[in-house]
C-alpha cells in the first residue's frame, strides 16, 4: 500500500501490543475521544495474560496466576468489568513438615500456625513494611519526576512522601531510609524466628527478580509487591472472577468498549519514524498504518531494537537499551491434573489462594547460588495455584490444572535448555511428589515453561515478564532508562507504555494509564 | 557483540610512545631531539628549526608524518547509512574519490571529534581523527551491516604541504595534476588525496606500513630539488591557525575527554555549524542540535580575532569593554605571512554574537621571571585568516 489514501491517518494512535497495560492505554486514549487501534502478534488479547491451551482439554492461565496489584483507579477508569468486589485469597506456606503456615487477609493479617510471639513479630513487621511501602505507592501512579525539570505534581508528591514519613515520627522516618535499600534476609532476621515466614518473605521479595535474599536491596521487591493492593488492602491477592485466564479478554473488552479497535495476528514488523518524528507503523504483511502517536506497550528492548530503525536513536540510547538487565529467572510448570491433588498441611479453604513450596530464606539464597553462574536451583522454591478452581472452563471436568512458578531458572541456561528442561522438569516433579504424594499418578501432561519458552511465546526478550530487571538501577527515573523514563522516548510521539516503563511489571495497568494520561496532558492537537 | 574485537584491538596501550613507520628517517634528521607524544606516538615538535620549517609549508615544500593520526576503516553494505547516522554531514553526497571534513555528536550533541572522511567506494570508507573512538564506532554499528576496523597502525601517513608539494609528487612520478582539492586516487598503492591542515597546496598519501620508507625515500629523493623539509608539529601548527583550523582538544574539548560538565560543545559552539545537515535522515545529536537553536541555548561561540601588536595572545583572557570577561585564546601566533596578530577564541555568548566591538586581551609576557602585563585591542575577522590561490588551482603551479 503506497497510495496516498493509505499514508493518511487513520487512528489517532497505534498501540503496539494488546497485553494489559497496551489495552489500558488504549482504553484511556479512546475515553478521551482518541481514535485507537492496537495491534498484536498471537492470535488473542492478553500478553502475558494470555491463556494458552497446553494439553487436550487443558489451559494455562498466562504467566500470571495470581491478581495481587491490579489498580483499582484502572479498573474503575477502564470499566474493567471482572476485578469488582474482589474476595482475598490465603497464602500458604508448606515446608515439607506437614505443618503450615496460613497467611489470612491481606497479607497476613492474621496468620496460623505460628506461635503467639512469632504471629505477633511478623504482626510488627508487616505493619512496618506496609506503611513504608505506603510512602513509595505514591510514586507509582503518576509519571518519574523528570530531573532537571521537577514540576509542582512532582514536588507535591515528593512533600506527601515526606509528611507521610515523618508523620510517625522521626525515628519512623530514619528506620525507612535505613531499611530501604537493604536486604530482605536482613530484615527478617531483626524481627522474625521461623524459617517458614522467613522463606515466604524472601521468595516474595525475589520473585522474577535476579537476586538473592541477601542481595543489597532485595527489600525492594517486597516493598514493590506490598505497594500493591487489592480490595483496597496492601499486600492483599484474589482470583478475579472467572478466573486468570479471564482477565486478559476483560481487558480487551473494556477497550473495545471505549471504541478501541484490536487487530490480533498483526504483528508489527516496523515502527516508522523520519528524523525522530514516529509517523506509524508498518505491519509484518507490509500493510502501513499512518498515525501521529505510537505507543508501544511492549519491551523497550524489541521496540528500539528491532522494530524502530536503529538509525532513528542515538548511539548513546541504543547502548543504554541494549544494556537493560532482562534476563528472566522463573519457569513456570503447568501441570494438567485428573483430579484436584492433596498437598500435605493445606487447609481446604487454602486451596483457592497460593501455596508456597518453602523451607527457609536459607534455601531461597542456595537456590539463588547456581543461577549466578547460568545453572538453575537443584533444590528451587515455587509458587503454587490451582487455576482451575477459579476457572472450572480450564480443566475437563472432575479435572484440575496446577501453575507453578519456579525459581530460579536462568534465561542463559549454561548448556542450553533443550537438555536443562527435562531436568528440571525432573526436579519439580519429584518435589511435588514429596508434597503432594500420589500426584504424579494423576498427572496428564506437564509443560515447563523457561524464560526462553517465554521469549519466544509471550514475546519478551530475555524471557523476562517484567520487562526488565525491577531493581533500583532500572526503577523510576531510570525506567527503563533515563531518556525514556517519562513515557515520551527520544523519538517524538513515540511512547512506551508496557512493563519495561514506570512503575514496572505485574497487572496493575499502571504503565499503560500513566503513560496514556501523560500523552493526553502533553498532546498538542 | 563481545568485548574481543575490542581488546584484540587495544593491543597499543601495552607500548606507552611508540615509533611511527618513519620515525628512523625522523630521528635521522632530528638535530634538537624536540619529542612529544602525539596519540601515544613520538613525534617531533621540531626536527631542527621551526621557523625554517613554517616557511618550508609556505615557500617550498613541507614534509610531515601523520601516522598517529587515528585511522579507522568502514566498510560494507550499510557503510553510507551508518556513516549518516554517525557524522552531522550528509555521506549521500560524499561522492567516490572524495573525502569531506565532517565531524560528530554524542545523544546530546556534543561534539566527540571532528576529522576527515574519505569514501574509497560505494562501500568503504576511511574516518580519520584525532581521538580514538572504537568503543563508540562499534556500539554504533548495531544494526547495521558494517564492519569497523581500526588501522591506525597499519597505515602510514604523510602530508606533503606546500608550493612545490606538486612538483614533489610529479618529480616521483606521481600524476596527480588532476587531482582537486579533496579528491583521492590511488597511484603505485599509494593512496593520495589533496588534502591538509595548512591552508596551502597539499596532499596526504597513505600506504601500508612496510611501504613507508620506500616512499618516504622516493619524496625525499624528488623533493631534493624542490626544497622539501622534514617538519614538526610546532611549524604546522602555525599553518592551521592561519588557516583557521580548529583542533579537537587543544580549540575545544571533546565530549569524551572532558571532565567538567560545561566544557563539551555543541558543533554550533566551535564554529561547526555550517557542518550539520537537518535535511538528512536522523544522525547523532540532532535533536538537541536543534533544540538549542530553536530555545537559543546556544552557550559559545568560536571566533577568529586579530589582535593589536605582535605578541602572540595563546590562553589569553578575552573581554568586553576591558572588564568582562567574554572568553579565552584557545590559539593565537604572529603570522608571519600574514603579518598580522592571529588568534581563534572561544566566547560565551553574547560576546561574539550579539556583542562583538570593543573587545580585549589580556597577555602576560613572562619577561625575564617577570610577567609584563598587557591589554590590547582585538577585533573579530573571518577565518581563515590567510586564504592561498595555490590551494585549489588545478592543476597546480609547480612552484
Amino acid at each position: 500500500m503506497t497510495s496516498s489514501d493509505a499514508l493518511k491517518s487513520v487512528y489517532d494512535a497505534i498501540v503496539v501490543g494488546a497485553g494489559h497495560n497496551g489495552l489500558t492505554a488504549a482504553a484511556v486514549l479512546a475515553k478521551a475521544g482518541r481514535s485507537v487501534l492496537v495491534l498484536e502478534a498471537a492470535e488473542a488479547p492478553g500478553g502475558a495474560l494470555r491463556s494458552r491451551i497446553f494439553a487436550p482439554g487443558y489451559r494455562s492461565p498466562g504467566l500470571a496466576h495470581i491478581v495481587n496489584r491490579l489498580d483499582a483507579a484502572v479498573c474503575r477508569d477502564i470499566g474493567l468489568d471482572v476485578a469488582r468486589e474482589p474476595r482475598l485469597v490465603p497464602t500458604t506456606v508448606l515446608d515439607g513438615s506437614g505443618r503450615a503456615v496460613v497467611l489470612r487477609g491481606a497479607y497476613g493479617e492474621e496468620i496460623e500456625g505460628v506461635s503467639p510471639e512469632e504471629a505477633a513479630a511478623f504482626a510488627a513487621l508487616r505493619k512496618k513494611l506496609v506503611f513504608q511501602a505506603a510512602v513509595l505507592k505514591r510514586f507509582l501512579r503518576r509519571p518519574p519526576p523528570r530531573l532537571g525539570a521537577v514540576g509542582p505534581g512532582d514536588l507535591a508528591a515528593f512533600a506527601a512522601a515526606g509528611f507521610g514519613l515523618i508523620r510517625k515520627g522521626r525515628e519512623e522516618a530514619r528506620d525507612f531510609l535505613r531499611m530501604l535499600l537493604m536486604n530482605v534476609a536482613d530484615v527478617a532476621d531483626e524481627y522474625l524466628a521461623d524459617d517458614r515466614l522467613k522463606g515466604l518473605l524472601a521468595f516474595d521479595a525475589t520473585l522474577g527478580i535476579h537476586l538473592g535474599p541477601r542481595s543489597p536491596t532485595s527489600l525492594l521487591g517486597l516493598y514493590y509487591r506490598l505497594t500493591g493492593e487489592v480490595a483496597g488492602k496492601a499486600g492483599g491477592q484474589c482470583m478475579p472472577a472467572g478466573g486468570m485466564a479471564a482477565l486478559g479478554p476483560a481487558f480487551a473488552r473494556a477497550a473495545e468498549k471505549a471504541g478501541v479497535t484490536i487487530r490480533c495476528a498483526t504483528p508489527v514488523a516496523r515502527i516508522l519514524a523520519d528524523r525522530g518524528r514516529a509517523g506509524g507503523v508498518v505491519t509484518a504483511d507490509g500493510t502501513e498504518i499512518a498515525a501521529p502517536i505510537v505507543v508501544s506497550a511492549i519491551h523497550p528492548q524489541k521496540t528500539f531494537l528491532d522494530l524502530v530503525d536503529p538509525a532513528e536513536s542515538g548511539t548513546g540510547f541504543i547502548r543504554a537499551i541494549r544494556n537493560l538487565r532482562s534476563r528472566g529467572n522463573v519457569a513456570q510448570l503447568n501441570l494438567a491434573l485428573d483430579r484436584l491433588p492433596t498437598f500435605e498441611g493445606l487447609p481446604a479453604d487454602a486451596r483457592e489462594g497460593r501455596i508456597l513450596l518453602v523451607r527457609s530464606m536459607e534455601q531461597v539464597e542456595t537456590a539463588f547460588n547456581p543461577a549466578k553462574y547460568g545453572e538453575f536451583s537443584p533444590d528451587p522454591v515455587m509458587e503454587i495455584t490451582f487455576p482451575s478452581r477459579a476457572d472450572p472452563s480450564l480443566a475437563p471436568v472432575g479435572g484440575c490444572t496446577l501453575s507453578a512458578l519456579v525459581q530460579y531458572a536462568p534465561y542463559d541456561l549454561k548448556g542450553g535448555w533443550e537438555a536443562g528442561k527435562p531436568a528440571l522438569q525432573k526436579i519439580l516433579l519429584e518435589k511435588l511428589e514429596q508434597h503432594a504424594p500420589g500426584i504424579g499418578w494423576s498427572i496428564v501432561a506437564a509443560e515447563l515453561l523457561t524464560p526462553a519458552d517465554m521469549e519466544a511465546e509471550y514475546g519478551l526478550p530475555g524471557g523476562h515478564w517484567h520487562h526488565g530487571e525491577l531493581q533500583a538501577d532500572q526503577l523510576l527515573v531510570n525506567r527503563p532508562t533515563f531518556a525514556a523514563s517519562g513515557y515520551a522516548t527520544p523519538i517524538e510521539g513515540l511512547y512506551l507504555a508496557g512493563a519495561g516503563a514506570h512503575p514496572g511489571g505485574g497487572i496493575s495497568g499502571l504503565p499503560g494509564w500513566n503513560a496514556a494520561r501523560h500523552i493526553l496532558a502533553g498532546e498538542k492537537p | 557483540m563481545t568485548l574481543s574485537p575490542r581488546h584484540a584491538a587495544q593491543a597499543h596501550i601495552l607500548m606507552p610512545r611508540l615509533e611511527t613507520p618513519f620515525h628512523s628517517r625522523l630521528a635521522a634528521l632530528s638535530e634538537v631531539n624536540d619529542w612529544y607524544t602525539w596519540s601515544g606516538y613520538k613525534a617531533p615538535h621540531s626536527l631542527a628549526d621551526a621557523e625554517l620549517e613554517y616557511f618550508a609549508i609556505r615557500s617550498t615544500a613541507a614534509l610531515f608524518d601523520i601516522s598517529p593520526m587515528v585511522k579507522y576503516r568502514i566498510a560494507g553494505p550499510d557503510a553510507e547509512r551508518y556513516l549518516n547516522r554517525l557524522t552531522v554531514r550528509d555521506v549521500r553526497k560524499l561522492g567516490v574519490s572524495r573525502v569531506h571534513y565532517t565531524a560528530w555528536c554524542d545523544d546530546h550533541g556534543h561534539v566527540l571529534d571532528d576529522g576527515t572522511l574519505f569514501r574509497f567506494g560505494p562501500d568503504e570508507f576511511r574516518l580519520c581523527c584525532q581521538e580514538r573512538h572504537l568503543p563508540w564506532l562499534l556500539d554504533s554499528a548495531y544494526g547495521f551491516a558494517v564492519t569497523i576496523a581500526e588501522e591506525t597502525e597499519e597505515i602510514a601517513g604523510l602530508a606533503l604541504q606546500g608550493p612545490t608539494s606538486y612538483a614533489v609528487l610529479s618529480a616521483a612520478g606521481f600524476d596527480v595534476a588532476r587531482l582537486k582539492p579533496f579528491d583521492v586516487v590511488t597511484l603505485d598503492r599509494v593512496t593520495i588525496s589533496r588534502t591538509g591542515f595548512t591552508g596551502d597546496l597539499g596532499y596526504e598519501l597513505f600506504v601500508p606500513r612496510d611501504e613507508a620508507l620506500p616512499l618516504w625515500d622516493r619524496l625525499w629523493a624528488a623533493g631534493e630539488a624542490h626544497g622539501i623539509r622534514a617538519i614538526g608539529y610546532g611549524a604546522l601548527n602555525q599553518a592551521r591557525i592561519e588557516a583557521g583550523f580548529i583542533v579537537a582538544n587543544a580549540d575545544f574539548m571533546t565530549a569524551e575527554t572532558a571532565l567538567r560538565a560545561d566544557r563539551v560543545r555543541l558543533p554550533d559552539e566551535i564554529g561547526l555549524d555550517w557542518l550539520v545537515d537537518t535535511e538528512k535522515p536522523s544522525f547523532n545529536g540532532r535533536a538537541a542540535i536543534l533544540a538549542a537553536r530553536r530555545n537559543q541555548s546556544l552557550k559559545h561561540i568560536l571566533v577568529g580575532l586579530e589582535i593589536e601588536g605582535n605578541i602572540p595572545a595563546e590562553h589569553a583572557i578575552v573581554y568586553h569593554r576591558g572588564k568582562h570577561e567574554a572568553g579565552i585564546v584557545t590559539a593565537g601566533i604572529w603570522s608571519p605571512i600574514a603579518k598580522r596578530n592571529i588568534a581563534i577564541a572561544s566566547l560565551e555568548r553574547p560576546y561574539g554574537e550579539r556583542f562583538t566591538d570593543d573587545l580585549w586581551v589580556e597577555i602576560y609576557a613572562l619577561r625575564e621571571l617577570k610577567y609584563q602585563k598587557m591589554m590590547k585591542r582585538a577585533r573579530i575577522v573571518p577565518r581563515p585568516f590567510v586564504k592561498l590561490a595555490r590551494r585549489s588551482a588545478t592543476p597546480p603551479g609547480l612552484r
